[in-house]
């Protein structure tokens, strides 16, 4: 994190120049750039301190590079794209990825699993103009990250946390502990005791605020695994419980399907 | 078996409705057990409606399931994923707010103004169990027992109104006998209840802990207990004795812990533990927390929050250059060590009180008082 230019604070910020935020996409479905979006109220105070230099989603207009903060969403999966992550990289201070696509893979990284050849044969009428690569990777494979915000989506307040302490040169609050820490501080019962859910949230980074047991399910692990995450005992936790192998490979294959840990315990369920 | 107390009285359940009704014209921001989400959780309570009359839990290790019953019993369950710290320590609150002037910072002088001025409630909990009587008891050690008291914590504990309630029956991983916190209330209370059920007949038992509490029960129609009355009260702790679902032998525990630092069961342990901390978050004596500091996009505005945090997590050891207790191992002892050894040297009693929620609410069953045995039968 760069700190933000002091000046820009008092009167004579118009004249001094605003960081520039340039927002990239690779393979993804956009969800993550409307998180940002939908920061509708916080978009405009959000412009008095940084200049909003290339977004695609939202406007047409683009000024150049270099950009002080780049926001990287996707994942790499076709040569294009991989040639195409080292201009951003080329023009980008502080390169930071957003959501599961850019951080993990994606959903998309389950090709991974297979042979992509199948997959095209299956889907297209003429295999002849796909261009693609075997496997959907994050950035950090491709490029230096620095900075990964987890989600699929991402969480718009933790998105505003990030860009507001680039702005003020401090340590985002974005801890790397499990889900669990948020569902005990709102007080959610927890699913998995009292129901038996199938909640990935033990082995899950915090960040959603425990978005989906506080609607009575379990965490489908789409922030990606959190800090020492002991994917291995809590799968070994269900077996004895009866759940089967293959539940278990479908769990862990989710959104971050291809990040190290859910990819080892899902492969360690495969038959 | 019946403890300190001026005076035992009994009123009939018909009364509970008067109980909380005084209260509430006192003043008191009633808190007292209701059904949510699938399990009994403490919040505000208006009447004796949305108590869960009739409900029972059912405890085990990663296990919690209500259970309806064929009666009409006010309290016949134990504990459930929250605590009264919730009330007196909350998950998230502001330390306080400070902006930026030309020259400098503003803060608030703690001294002159306290820090959250608005006048806070007074609460009256209602259903507090023996061994919750003692975690209070605890946590009222660590936030105020030394020369730094935490001024969040005084404000929200003055003032409570406390009516226990006996345990007329343990849960499955109860080990409040083994701790010596329960299953009956001995101090620490206003007034303690024990439920009595006898045919028809349906009253409560009441000992009088404060002068408060006598005070409170004058709106109340009382009459003074028969010896009937307390050899039932008696009986009925014994029986509740009987239940322990689990039991944890204190003797020499501190230095058995401190000689076992290398145990291999502490590894063994720790390939099954997530480090998820939710034993640690259901706790009702674990006291730590993080500091976060967060600004407004401008920077001129900064909000310092403290929020619930464990030795589970990396951050929590985490000093320059890496954190201290890298491996789940060392996460894992220092729950341990310090709920039941460190715990005596820093406060002067153990941080373990029996409520057995840990064991319930670890999602995949670790067991604090098997982990004990099993280090103390095989010591190296
Ligand atoms: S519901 Fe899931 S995320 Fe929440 S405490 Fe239980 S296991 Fe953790
Ligand atoms: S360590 Fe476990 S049993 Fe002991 S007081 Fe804490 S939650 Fe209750
Ligand atoms: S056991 Fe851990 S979380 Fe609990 S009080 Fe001790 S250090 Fe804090
Ligand atoms: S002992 Fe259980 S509840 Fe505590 S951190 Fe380990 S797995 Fe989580």
């Amino acid at each position: 994190m760069s700190p933000r230019t002091k000046t820009s604070m008092n009167k004579t910020a118009q004249k001094i120049r605003k960081p520039k935020l340039a927002v990239w996409k690779f393979s993804s479905c956009d969800g993550c750039q409307l998180s940002l979006l939908d920061c509708e109220e916080e978009l405009l105070p959000i412009t008095e301190y940084i200049e909003i230099a290339n977004f695609p989603e939202a406007s047409r207009a683009s000024s150049k590079g270099p950009y002080d903060i780049s926001l990287v969403e996707g994942s790499i999966t076709t040569p294009h794209d991989a040639e195409r992550i080292h201009q951003v990289r080329r023009q980008s201070k502080v390169l930071m990825t957003i959501g599961a696509c850019a951080t993990a893979g994606g959903i998309q990284a389950l090709r991974n699993f297979k042979d992509v050849k199948q997959f095209i044969s299956a889907v297209y009428a003429n295999a002849k103009y796909i261009e693609t690569l075997n496997k959907s990777t994050p950035i950090a494979d491709h490029v230096f990250v620095d900075f990964e915000l987890r989600g699929c989506p991402i969480n718009k307040l933790q998105l505003l946390e990030v860009i507001n302490a680039f702005l003020n040169g401090r340590k985002p609050n974005t801890p790397a502990s499990a889900v669990c820490l948020e569902c005990k501080r709102r007080f959610i019962t927890c699913e998995l005791v009292t129901h038996g859910a199938l909640c990935l949230g033990p082995v899950t980074q915090a960040g959603c605020d425990a978005l989906c047991p506080s609607y009575a399910r379990g965490c489908f692990g789409c922030f990606g695994p959190k800090e020492t995450p002991n994917t291995s005992s809590l799968s070994t936790y269900w077996n004895s419980l009866g759940i089967k192998d293959d539940e278990l490979v479908r769990l862990f294959r989710g959104f971050n399907a291809y990040a190290e840990a859910f990819r080892r315990e899902s492969e360690a369920h495969e038959k | 078996m019946v403890g300190i107390h001026l005076k035992t009285l009994i009123f009939e359940r018909s009364e509970l409705d008067h109980l909380v009704e005084t209260l509430k014209r006192r003043d008191y921001k009633v808190i007292g057990p209701l059904l949510r989400g699938g399990a009994i959780v403490y919040d505000e309570i208006t009447n004796t409606s949305s108590l869960p009359i009739g409900w029972t839990d059912e405890r085990s290790n990663g296990k919690y399931r209500l259970k309806n019953r064929d009666d009409a019993v006010v309290f016949d369950w134990t504990v459930g994923p929250q605590s009264w710290k919730r009330f007196l320590f909350p998950p998230i609150q502001k330390i306080f707010a400070t902006h930026k002037r030309p020259k400098g910072i503003d803060l608030p002088n703690t001294k002159k103004q306290p820090v959250q001025e608005t006048v806070p409630a007074k609460y009256a909990f209602l259903g507090v169990r023996p061994c919750d009587l003692h975690a209070i008891a605890v946590q009222d050690k660590v936030f105020l027992g030394g020369p730094y008291r935490d001024p969040v914590y005084e404000r929200k504990r003055s003032g409570n109104f406390i009516i226990a309630v006996n345990c007329r029956q343990a849960g499955g991983t109860c080990f409040c006998a083994s701790m010596g916190t329960g299953p009956k209330a001995t101090s620490g209370f206003d007034i303690a209840l024990t439920e009595v059920l006898e045919g028809k007949r349906h009253y409560f038992i009441v000992e009088v802990g404060t002068e408060l509490g006598g005070e409170v029960l004058k709106s109340l129609k009382c009459l003074k207990a028969t010896d009937e009355n307390l050899a039932a009260l008696k009986e009925i702790c014994e029986k509740t004795t009987q239940q322990m679902g689990r039991s944890l032998d204190t003797t020499n525990l501190k230095s058995i812990l401190y000689q076992n630092s290398e145990h291999p069961r502490w590894e063994s342990t720790a390939s099954r533990c997530l480090t998820c901390a939710n034993c640690t978050m259901v706790c009702p004596t674990c006291f730590c927390a993080t500091i976060e500091d967060v600004t407004d996009l401008s920077g001129k505005q900064a909000e310092r929050m403290r929020k619930w945090d464990s030795c589970f997590t990396l951050d929590f050891s985490y000093i320059h250059g890496g954190s201290v207790r890298a491996s789940t191992k060392a996460r894992y002892r220092q729950w341990v060590t310090h709920k039941l050894a460190s715990w005596v040297d820093q406060f002067g009693t153990l941080g373990c009180v029996g409520c057995g929620r840990c064991i319930t609410w670890c999602p995949v069953g670790i067991d604090i008082t098997e982990e004990v045995r099993t280090i103390r039968e095989n010591q190296s």
